[in-house]
């Protein structure tokens, strides 16, 4: 295979890498402070984009055609709405849940994130369809050989990144951050020193879902395609590639995120059956994985979790 | 036993009322014509019913014409039943006709599961009918049933046009992607044997999931494959990906589908990428039948209050063509049956929807597929697309 084919899917799987390595990051945020397993973060996602289309829609019809205006609006006002998505669903079905058993919240965010896709495709006009996903960032490409480099694509990928990092420098480096680790750390002590809990649980809830939203934006730049129900795989995806990592590890879900981005590319491209297997490979080895080891690459450590 | 000696019972009477009814006719030659039963199943109720509804007044249109004819030997009588576009009342239905031996031969379907599962019926009961509506090969091709026949083309028709006009137009390469349903699979078949017959050669086949998000590993591979065009097999959602996707990757082949994206959301869903991009469908625009003016204007003057729809004139060519058959072999499920059969090669009939030539499975081999090209975000009909007339160049052309 010649190298710019390698490049290209290197290429590729890294920006799918960054796509499912976003998601899990708020699976495992969910599960630092709350021990919880939010399933309907995929729907969220889902929103998010389904909001910057909108938002896209609206500013245009108002005749604004600035490309780079109208993509800070639509980054802008989806992550801002579906933040407060997060929160209310963190202050209605989470922290009422809290003292259930792990299976209700496990099954009540299941059940909203139907209702979310369910209520897109019902609701939104045409909401069944495929919709077309603007293109707002620079088209320039350079061929080298079978390599396409499409500054569009670097930029989304630079852009996950900072995201990450973003996320990385919040948790780390800020007294929000600290307050986050010590909730997810020992709730009860956390209370003792004087800390909110519900506001912290609320604000993690709005961090990871803005996060999604950004992370559904970066998916219709890049495909330039969104529907209704993009967020079911993207979630199951997401919320395996953090239990490979380490569930409850930022870094895990990041590794698990590009992990299995990398099995999925490979699949396809040296494994000789149909790509339609490519899913059941990729999940085949999470499971081995899984069975060698439980925990996951990173050995969660109690202390230092999120 | 008392299915057989009901059975017996019924052939006793229907010889009995035949010998009745010829000595009727023999005695009294001035006398009214005899009266010939025919069925037409379809969907009357239910979410396909606009279909239905057109079928239906369509295949009446032939009786009333027919029975309109001084020169018609016989009076036809139309029976109709619902099939709601279940298989298990279409099953119903189709035994109540094939049970009922003044029903000579009928005119069923529009719904492919059901036709599927009711050509059995059919078979077991050796009544002669003719499928109008639904699409799915096996439905003749599934089984050596000679009681089975059908108007109107399958994707194998499709896939054949496809690859015909394609090649005629130079193309020599081709990739596939196909959702792996027996939908995609069935396309991916009947599109890869039909290339061969025409020279085209197939350097890759990819099968992807139908709800599969991301094809740039595929399309990545497809692009060092280098073909001149990209078949896809499959449904509008992930066509509008994977042609939004192969642009991302600098992927320039020309982009081909099947019916299953002549739809107006693949036009959306894919904005300015549409352009150029090409689909074949069974069936044409009614007005654009080689009688279809005729067809449209003597359903006008019987005044239904349903349009006739996209099938409507499939149904008024099977209904015509039992008609014409009882019409040269006399009102007899066997004769209409081998009559039906020998509608083939030189003796391929005429009709409002083109000839009708059916092969030894009964399925008519000149169906109607209509060749579109996305032209200014509308699918247009392909000869009168400025493509067709050299003003716009598809890929690589």
């Amino acid at each position: 295979m010649d190298v710019g084919l390698v490049g290209q899917h290197l290429m590729n799987g890294l920006m799918l890498g960054m796509m499912y390595a976003l998601v899990a990051v708020g699976f495992t945020l969910f599960f630092g402070v709350m021990d919880i397993i939010n399933f309907a973060h995929g729907d969220v996602l889902m929103v998010g984009a389904f909001v910057g289309l909108a938002t896209y829609l609206g500013l245009t019809f108002v005749g604004i055609e600035n490309p780079w205006v109208l993509l800070l609006a639509m980054i802008a006002f989806a992550t801002c709405t579906v933040a407060a998505l997060g929160a209310l669903i963190a202050r209605f079905l989470v922290l009422p849940l809290k003292n259930a058993p792990p299976l209700n919240t496990l099954l009540i965010t299941l059940m909203l994130g139907t209702a979310l896709h369910e209520g897109v495709r019902l609701f939104y006009p045409r909401g069944a369809n495929p919709q077309h996903f603007p293109s707002l960032l620079p088209s320039t490409d350079y061929a080298f050989g079978n390599f396409t480099l499409r500054v569009d694509s670097v930029m989304l990928l630079v852009a996950g990144m900072a995201a990450i990092v973003g996320l990385h420098l919040l948790i780390n480096r800020t007294k929000l951050g600290l307050a986050i680790r010590a909730v997810a750390q020992d709730e009860d002590t956390a209370k003792t020193m004087g800390i909110n809990f519900t506001l912290i649980v609320l604000v993690t809830f709005a961090i990871g879902s803005a996060l999604a939203a950004f992370a559904g934006i970066l998916h219709g730049l890049y495909y330039s395609e969104i529907n209704f129900a993009m967020g079911l795989l993207l979630g199951v995806i997401g919320f395996s590639a953090a239990i490979v990592g380490g569930l409850g590890n930022i870094y895990g879900a990041i590794i698990g995120g590009f992990l299995f981005a990398g099995l999925q590319t490979i699949s396809v491209v040296a494994l000789p059956f149909a790509s339609a297997y490519k899913d059941v490979f990729a999940f085949g080895v999470v499971i081995l994985i899984m069975a060698w080891r439980p925990t996951g690459l990173i050995r969660e450590k109690v202390s230092e979790r999120v | 036993m008392s299915t057989l000696r009901a059975t017996q019972g019924a052939l006793a009477v229907a010889a009995a009322a035949a010998i009745v009814v010829g000595l009727g006719t023999g005695l009294s030659p001035a006398s009214a014509k005899e009266k010939v039963t025919v069925g037409f199943i379809g969907p009357l109720s239910g979410g396909t019913s606009s279909n239905g509804l057109g079928g239906r007044n369509a295949a009446d249109l032939a009786v009333q014409l027919r029975n309109a004819d001084p020169d018609a030997k016989y009076e036809y009588e139309l029976l109709v039943q619902d099939d709601e576009c279940k298989p298990n009342i279409g099953v119903q239905a189709a035994t109540k006709y094939g049970a009922n031996k003044d029903v000579i031969a009928a005119t069923t379907h529009y719904c492919s599961a059901v036709a599927i599962s009711t050509v059995d019926v059919y078979h077991k009961f050796g009544l002669p009918i003719i499928v109008w509506g639904a699409v799915l090969p096996d439905i003749t091709y599934g089984n050596d049933y000679k009681e089975v026949h059908r108007v109107n083309g399958t994707m194998i028709n499709q896939n054949a046009t496809a690859a015909e006009f394609m090649t005629g137009l130079g193309y020599k390469t081709w990739a596939i992607i196909h959702d792996t349903t027996d939908y995609g699979k069935g396309h991916n078949k009947y599109f890869s044997e039909n290339l061969a017959k025409n020279g085209g050669e197939i350097l890759g086949t990819f099968g992807v999931t139908a709800d599969q998000q991301d094809f740039s590993a595929e399309l990545t591979k497809i692009k060092a494959l280098n073909p001149e065009v990209l078949y896809f097999g499959g449904l509008t959602p992930i066509g509008v990906r994977i042609r939004a996707q192969m642009e991302k990757l600098g992927l320039d082949a020309q982009f081909e589908g099947t019916s299953g994206i002549v739809s107006d959301t693949f036009i959306e869903g894919t904005g300015d990428l549409a352009e150029g991009v090409l689909a074949f469908r069974e069936g044409a625009p009614t007005e654009k039948l080689p009688g279809g003016q005729f067809f449209l204007e003597q359903y006008a003057k019987q005044g239904y209050s349903e349009p006739p729809e996209a099938y409507g004139a499939f149904a008024f060519t099977a209904m015509n063509l039992i008609l014409d058959t009882i019409e040269a072999v006399g009102p007899d499920r066997k004769k209409v049956r081998d009559a039906l059969n020998n509608v083939s090669g030189a003796n391929a009939a005429d009709s409002i929807t083109g000839k009708v030539d059916f092969d030894d499975h009964g399925q008519n081999t000149i169906a109607v597929i209509t060749k579109y090209v996305i032209q200014d975000g509308e699918w247009t009909i392909w000869e009168e697309s400025e493509y067709a007339a050299g003003k716009r160049k598809l890929k690589g052309m």
